[in-house]
């Protein structure tokens, strides 16, 4: 089994029209920022793909990654907890403008719902928001005493995710808390597509080491030196 | 009548924090909001051994770097760089918020708009404009054992944030059990404000007119003393 794609380019090349992408990242760390960069070249090449759903913790920030695909119009839809960050200057304009849609989740149910369409469980009772305007329309019920608000699982047809280091059969491992969604929505698509900082031999990672089993990961590509997010806001790099 | 002035006599908001950090015990596990809560962390007193949380998958971090040695990386819920103190770990976000509902955090501590004396709080929006943002706020505020509010005792403009019913969207219902405010500290309980500490020098009268609910007394109300000129 050989699970290795010898290009970002390649790796993003069957993403259609009116797709659901999750992409991995919390702000900048653990953001696959060159995936996404990839998925933006072809949009511009071939006006595809567009009319995404992008599920995220956030909206993008400055003028690159999730922020250059909205700006560039290929997103219809955001899924996320946290739109309003310092520099979501362009997720802010067009939802001001009524030209994207937003379905904001609390941070730990959007986490959670990732994680039970990966575990195969429908739906969950979580006490995040109960009597809360972002509960309204959801069958709520008591346990023990407390009220809860039932919550359904969150599938995507892609998962565009970021790891340090992966071998060719999709095991994977994090630096630091660029974990944070990529192992949940590793789980809950369809298709999962790893860029990894280090691409090893088969059976070099050692399996105490593994955070993301092969299972959860159908293509890896190995993007050595990554940008960082963080770096390239501050450094008001437009892509 | 004493000549307390609201708008200078107040606690500022490292001196709420200051008083918010005493109560943190040793051995704790805690997360603090994004922002004025963040403070906290610096006035923790010494020898307690406190685990900080943080929503995007650390446990156990410390101080920022210095400016130049970020790793971006290597942040908090804030997004700020964050450094590790010994025995940190890492983990997902499903892990992270079980931590937060799953009710093993001692203490959350966050910021408001609102807090009303049924311990509902409204802390992420004020309206309906603009681009709501909701965070981590609504799973904070369930699972940890202790849930207190840090604030302003009053807005800008004058008006109470402690009020009898919350006029703001929720952030969650029945949530908050103790309060910190640039007065007083009051818990919350049975429905109830009640006082357990305030400014020497405000008068209750004076606290209760400033104050949008009904102000309990059970037992003694104890004068709330932090340090001066703290940053």
């Amino acid at each position: 089994m050989d699970k290795t794609i010898s290009s970002v380019a390649e790796a993003v090349a069957d993403i259609p029209d009116d797709a659901d992408v999750m992409i991995g990242g919390f702000g900048g760390s653990g953001a696959p920022i060159e995936l996404i960069h990839a998925l933006i070249d072809r949009f511009r090449a071939t006006g595809s793909p567009k009319n995404l759903t992008v599920i995220n913790n956030n909206a993008g920030n400055g003028f690159i990654g999730i922020a250059a695909m909205i700006k560039a119009g290929m997103v219809k839809k955001m899924v996320c907890s946290f739109p309003r960050s310092s520099n979501a200057e362009a997720f802010n304009e067009k939802f001001l403008a009524g030209e994207i849609e937003l379905d904001l989740v609390p941070q730990g149910t959007l986490a959670e719902r990732i994680r039970a369409a990966g575990a195969g469980i429908p739906a969950f009772y979580t006490p995040t928001s109960f009597g809360t305007e972002l509960a309204e329309g959801k069958p709520t019920e008591e346990f023990d005493g407390k009220m809860y608000v039932r919550e359904r699982w969150l599938k995507a047809d892609f998962a565009l995710i970021k790891g340090e280091k992966g071998d060719v059969v999709g095991n994977m491992t994090y630096r630091m808390a660029a974990r944070n969604f990529n192992p949940l929505m590793a789980m809950a698509a369809e298709k999962t597509i790893a860029q990894v900082a280090e691409l090893v031999e088969t059976r070099s990672i050692d399996p105490q080491q593994v955070v993301t089993p092969g299972i959860f990961v159908d293509a890896i590509v190995q993007v050595s030196e990554p940008e960082q997010e963080e770096v390239l806001v501050r450094t008001g790099v437009v892509y | 009548m004493s000549n307390f002035n609201i708008m200078e006599d107040k606690l500022s908001n490292a001196q709420i924090a200051w008083r918010a950090a005493q109560d943190i015990d040793d051995g704790s596990y805690v997360n603090l909001g994004i922002g004025f809560p963040e403070m906290i962390a610096k006035f923790q007193p010494e020898g307690r051994d406190v685990t900080y949380h943080t929503e995007n998958g650390v446990l156990g971090f410390g101080k920022a770097p210095a400016e130049g040695e970020e790793d971006w990386d290597l942040i908090n819920a804030g997004k700020k760089a964050i450094t590790l103190n010994p025995g940190a770990s890492f983990f997902h976000h499903a892990d992270s918020f079980a931590m937060v509902r799953g009710g093993h955090l001692d203490l959350a501590v966050l910021g408001a708009y609102q807090v009303a004396p049924n311990g509902d709080l409204a802390n992420w929006r004020v309206g309906s404009k603009g681009v709501p943002a909701v965070g981590g706020a609504m799973d904070l505020v369930h699972g940890a054992k202790r849930v207190a509010v840090v604030t302003d005792h009053i807005t800008k403009k004058g008006e109470p944030k402690l009020v009898e019913q919350c006029t703001f969207p929720l952030t969650g219902v029945g949530c908050v059990t103790r309060v910190y405010t640039s007065l007083a500290v009051l818990d919350v309980s049975e429905g109830k404000f009640i006082l357990r500490e305030k400014l020497p020098a405000i008068s209750m009268d004076e606290l209760q007119a400033v104050t949008g609910a009904t102000l309990h007394i059970d037992g003694d109300v104890a004068d709330l003393t932090v340090p001066e000129n703290l940053k």
